[in-house]
This record gives structure tokens, sequence and C-alpha cells, in this order.
């Protein structure tokens, strides 16, 4: 819902990184994104598009985005589940008692710069 | 052909801007300044339940508001008939406040003689969640017409909320607005948080949310 404020916060990051590694360009960006992070790719991939052309440390890099799965911890029986499939209740035994374990990241993993 | 190299990151998106809302309110504790972030869907109350909020602790504390919005200063204009300090922020299109927008608002509204400082976040349910603006407690309104479920359709929010809430109680009559299920999806989500009925047009409940208040400022403030 937020993409181009989310990709603006990635390349002031990414521009501090850039400073102080002696960086001139930025060729590739990875990032890694949850199933139920509140980021769409395609928005994501969309604003990026646009963005780079206003940032020249940014001009010829690429976006990619690795999805990690949304698994679902269960307290009732101790039994992982995946999230988007099940939602809130635990399909083994039902219970509400359940808590996202992994599935809303939303990481610069790493960069590939010149 | 040019050499590349790659560098590792492995940081959130949001760390650099939870390390300023931390450094924020370390700031705000030296100075003794209590922040609140105020959040909520367009429409719920937030003005109006503000506008109550100043009446009740206006004569305890002194009071400054800073009203986010992406356009207007409607909001600020309503407030500064309150007698409370008032300054407008404009997001320039953005959905959401981050810390250094929120430092550069605090540092507009001059808060050298402000005891409390509301921050009125953008109307909006998923992006004011992600991004800490370095407050010290975060609350946020649900009012009836929402319905009862949107604490399951918008986790985070509630997830990070110290208070929430539940405005516009008068008109449950004319919604299927189930109240304690409302509760008990607040409480899957959050088991800490504490609710509060609400009505901002009458005044119900106000006397128990500017109590909460009035308890958390004057323990920030004193401990600085």
């Amino acid at each position: 819902m937020h993409e181009l404020g989310v990709v603006f916060h990635i390349m002031d990051n990414l521009e501090k990184v850039a400073e102080e590694n002696e960086v001139k360009g930025i060729s590739k960006v990875v990032l890694e994104l949850g199933e139920v992070s509140t980021v769409i790719e395609s928005y994501l991939q969309n604003c990026w598009k646009w963005a780079i052309k206003k940032r020249e440390l940014f001009a010829q890099a690429q976006l990619i985005v690795e999805q990690l799965p949304a698994v679902t911890y269960c307290e009732g029986c101790g039994q992982t589940y995946p999230t988007v499939q099940y939602g809130k209740i635990c399909p083994h035994c039902k219970s509400p008692n359940t808590w996202l374990l992994q599935g809303n990241e939303f990481n610069i993993k790493e960069i590939e710069v010149y | 052909m040019r050499e590349v190299r790659v560098l590792e990151i492995k940081q959130s998106v949001f760390a650099d801007n939870d390390r300023q809302a931390d450094l924020l309110r370390q700031d705000l504790k030296e100075r003794g300044v209590f922040l609140l972030n105020l959040m909520s869907s367009p429409g719920a109350g937030k003005t109006t339940t503000l506008m109550r909020t100043i009446e009740a602790l206006k004569d305890t504390f002194k009071i400054g508001v800073m009203e986010a919005d992406i356009d207007s200063d409607v909001d600020a204009q309503t407030i500064s008939g309150s007698g409370a300090k008032v300054i407008q922020l404009h997001t320039g299109g953005m959905c959401h406040l981050d810390a250094e927008m929120t430092r550069q608002g605090l540092a507009g509204l001059q808060t050298d003689d402000v005891e409390l400082a509301i921050l009125e976040n953008v109307g909006n349910l998923v992006c004011p969640a992600e991004f800490d603006t370095g407050a010290v407690k975060n609350a946020m309104i649900l009012s009836v017409p929402e319905g009862h479920d949107k604490p399951l359709k918008y986790p985070l929010m509630f997830t990070i909320c110290d208070v929430v809430l539940i405005n516009k109680i008068d008109v449950m009559p004319y919604f299927d607005f189930d109240l304690e299920k409302c509760k008990e999806y607040i409480r899957m989500r959050n088991p800490n948080a504490k609710i509060i009925p609400i009505c901002a047009k009458t005044g119900e409940g106000i006397e128990e949310w500017s109590k909460w208040l009035k308890e958390e400022v004057s323990r920030w403030c004193m401990t600085k």
C-alpha cells in the first residue's frame, strides 16, 4: 500500500551504504519479502522503475525480490502450518492461539555494486 | 568489463527508521515531552476524540497537536479552537509519517513548553502501523460503523497499539457490531492492549481514556 514510500526508504538506506563503501553505482538490489508483508511485489517493481530515474546511483539498478513463505506456529499443538492457506485457526488442532513465525519480513538482502 | 562486487546488507527496510524512532524517544525523555501517536482509518473520529481529550486535560498539561494529512488544514483549524497549540503537517502524498518527519513536526511545533504532544497520524490502518514515529505510546480508534472484524483484517495495527478506543458506541444499535467479539479479536492479536469503549460526541468513556493518558504522561515526565 505504501510501495513508493518504502522504495525511497530503501534508496535512503543504500545511499548511506554506498557512501561508506565508495560505490559508484548499484547494478542490483536483492530484497527478501515475506508472503504476508504489506508490500505487493508488482507495485514495488513499478515504483522502483519510476524512482531509479530520479537518483543517479540507482540508474541501472535491477530489483530482485525473493519471496519468503508465511508460516504460522500453533501454541495449542506446537505444530506449524502455511499461513495463507489456513489463516489464524490451526488446521491440526483447530486452536486459535497461533502466531506468525515467518512471513512479514521486508529485508534488504544484498546489493551488487561497481 | 567493469568490476562488480556484492555487498551483504541483511537489514530490515524499516531498521533505519526504527533507529531514528528510538533516538527521538530518548530525546523526548530528556526533554520531558510525552508523544502520543493517534491512528485510525479516515472518519473514525480522531479529531473529535482529540477535542474531548484536550478539554479533559488542558488544565493538567500543556498540550501540542500535530495534524498530519496528505492535504488541507481543516483538522488544524478545528483543533485551534480548543486552546491547544497546533500545527498542520502535509505528508506530500505519503500515506504515513516516519520518525524523521515526526522529528521535523515537533521542531515546527516548538515543544519547549509542551508536556503532552499528540500526533494525529494519516487516516489509514495499514502503513502507519509499520513506521515507528518515535512516540511513547500508540493509540488507535476503531469506530462502530467500521465493524468488529477489523482486528482480524488489520492485525499489525492492533498488535502495535497500547490502547484501542472503540468510538461511536452510541450508534451500536444500528449496526451489527458485537463489542465482545471485537474485544476478543483485539486480545487475540494483542493480549496487553487496553480497550476503552467511548463516544467522542457525547463524552462517554472519555474520563477513563483521559485518566489512562494522564497516568502515562505523568509517569514519563516524572522519571526523566
